[in-house]
């Protein structure tokens, strides 16, 4: 029997590396256009193998599978239905799962009482990450539904995030004063509050522009849950899986903010509010309004069209449409392209994933490094419900909050419309010079109604 | 103790891996490789899996063991289908 139960394990561990080896490549084929479907293949079949032969050696098999089926039934139910737009606060919400998996992971560790310092050392990391990820991607998932609105500067979001800090230190308090070989449950019980308490002050007071940022940290956090919950278990497939996890997210939100121009410190826990109080330069002009048949007879004689989206696009569900009108102006022997930039929208590739939904080819997508030296050459460039990231203050006003972000430069174009409900500044609550522009004209109402405006003027 | 410290390196390593292999993602595939990251660390339900492997396997371990896999299993699941759905709508011209 003993015979048996250790050339289980070897065999295990042997299946773990082949599962390490998959994922490794899984990740890698994820990373580019035409090999990514694969990716995500290889990565689900590694998952299949490594939970299989963990499986085989399970004492109670019936509670797993049912646990496993539920979550199967629930998981696959959200994926099949959630809407294209719905997709960063679904994000948001599996991650928090897998968080939470993670959470409860380390309690059933410590309940049964760590055997070193370091397995308590790793319990504790694990629970304070798995737990703050739980807690702060349901807050993730909350503002990102528009569920949840609550001001960063109210007093609630002030002491959740005094709540916070307080975790952080008695994590760093119970590693040095707690008696590890007798677990005393109550002091574990107040990390295990403190910790879920602490992550709804972790996202609660970042605001809905840099979410982008957040839901990016939060994904590696999970992965890097996972991974000390490896070390916790002596576990090799979920310290690599864990670490890829991890290293993914963190470069997503390395790409996030320097598309901002910020460091991650500045994001997490500083925010626009406080840097932009300095100077805000009144800008003053005229805005010229354009109605749809004039845009029309614009766009009809120009050779060729940028369209820049924005989170404005997303909330208008006005994909479908913009695509329509590409597809007319192409048929009109227009050079249509799309410019996309990373912070648009409300997660990393928000833009894109709505524009491939609406069957928009992902090669006249362009991102704003080659797009802004040949803008002047662009007849019209087409702003639909984006703000920020075409703010000409970024380049032009060093006393701008916003000033040394990249953005596409849709001011040196020859001719720009912007769609937008009504005069208000973005989420960084700047002023948008572009505006005010000679060559601006603003387009007021509803971007799906605007724009089907301008299809149904091409159809005729 | 020595065990530790392998399994450290083994981190570390993957974690400098990790970061090169993805250094370069074309921003069509933001959103895609962080649901299929995201998918990945459902890993976890491997760990879950362990809980209920060892002897001290009381009520308790039992919740806790039930609850970790559910919720894990949601993330390997949602996370793998959603990201393939995404994937299949990028088309080239």
């Amino acid at each position: 029997m003993s015979i048996l139960i250790e050339n289980l394990s070897t065999l295990q561990n042997v299946i773990y590396i082949i599962s390490s080896m998959l994922f490794i490549t899984g990740i890698k084929m994820l990373g580019k256009e035409d090999t990514a479907v694969r990716g995500n293949f290889l990565s689900a079949l590694a998952m299949f193998i490594a939970v299989s032969i963990t499986l085989v050696n399970v004492v109670n098999p019936l509670i797993i599978i049912i646990g496993i089926s539920v979550g199967a039934i629930i998981g696959s139910v959200i994926a099949l239905k959630v809407k294209m737009t719905s997709i960063p606060e679904m994000v948001a919400l599996f991650n928090g799962f897998g968080g939470l998996a993670t959470f409860f992971i380390a309690w059933s560790e410590y309940s049964t009482t760590p055997e070193n310092y370091f397995q308590y050392i790793l319990i504790m990391l694990t629970t304070f990450i798995g737990g703050v990820t739980f807690t702060g991607s349901i807050i993730a998932y909350g503002k990102l539904s528009e569920r949840l609105t609550i001001k960063k500067t109210s007093l609630i979001t002030k002491l959740f995030t005094t709540i916070f800090y307080a975790s952080l230190f008695y994590l760093i308090y119970s590693a040095f004063f707690t008696d590890i070989f007798e677990p005393n449950f109550d002091f574990y019980l107040i990390l295990i509050i403190l910790t879920l308490l602490g992550g709804i002050g972790f996202v609660l007071p970042i605001g809905g522009g840099d979410m982008p940022v957040v839901i990016s940290l939060l994904n590696s956090f999970s992965g890097i849950a996972a991974a000390f919950a490896g070390l916790m278990l002596l576990n090799n497939v979920l310290i690599v899986a864990g670490s890829l996890v991890g290293a993914s997210g963190l470069i997503l939100t390395i790409i996030m903010a320097k598309a901002m121009n910020r460091s991650i410190g500045n994001i997490l826990f500083v925010g626009y509010a406080s840097s932009s109080s300095g100077s805000k330069s009144e800008e003053t002009g005229e805005v010229k309004p354009i109605n749809v048949s004039d845009a029309f007879l614009i766009l009809e004689n120009a050779s060729s069209v940028l369209i820049v989206p924005g989170y404005g696009m997303a909330v208008a569900q006005a994909q479908h449409v913009v695509r329509e009108l590409g597809e007319l102006l192409e048929s009109n022997g227009t050079e249509v392209k799309y410019g996309i930039h990373p912070v648009a929208g409300r997660m990393p590739g928000h833009m894109n994933v709505l524009l491939a939904e609406a069957n928009v080819p992902y090669d006249v997508l362009v991102e704003p490094d080659d797009v802004n030296p040949t803008m002047d050459s662009v007849d019209v460039a087409v702003v639909i419900g984006a703000n920020d990231v075409v703010n000409p203050s970024a380049t032009e006003e060093p006393g701008s909050p916003i000033y040394g972000m990249p953005i596409i430069e849709v001011h040196n174009s020859r001719t720009v419309f912007v769609l937008k409900r009504s005069m208000s500044s973005g989420f960084a609550g700047v002023q948008n010079p572009l505006f005010f522009k000679e060559n601006t004209r603003m387009l007021f109402g509803d971007a799906k109604e605007s724009i089907g405006g301008l299809v149904s003027e091409f159809k005729e | 103790m020595e065990t530790y410290i392998l399994l450290g390196f083994v981190l570390v390593l993957s974690i400098y891996l990790g970061l090169e292999l993805i250094s370069k993602v074309p921003s069509t595939l933001h959103t895609p490789l962080m649901s299929g990251a995201n998918a990945i660390s459902g890993i976890a339900l491997v760990g879950a899996l362990m809980l209920a492997v060892g002897d001290q396997f009381g009520q308790l371990q039992e919740v806790l063991a039930f609850l970790a896999v559910t919720f894990a299993s949601i993330n390997v699941f949602g996370g793998y289908l959603v990201t393939n759905r995404m994937l299949k709508m990028f088309k080239k011209k």
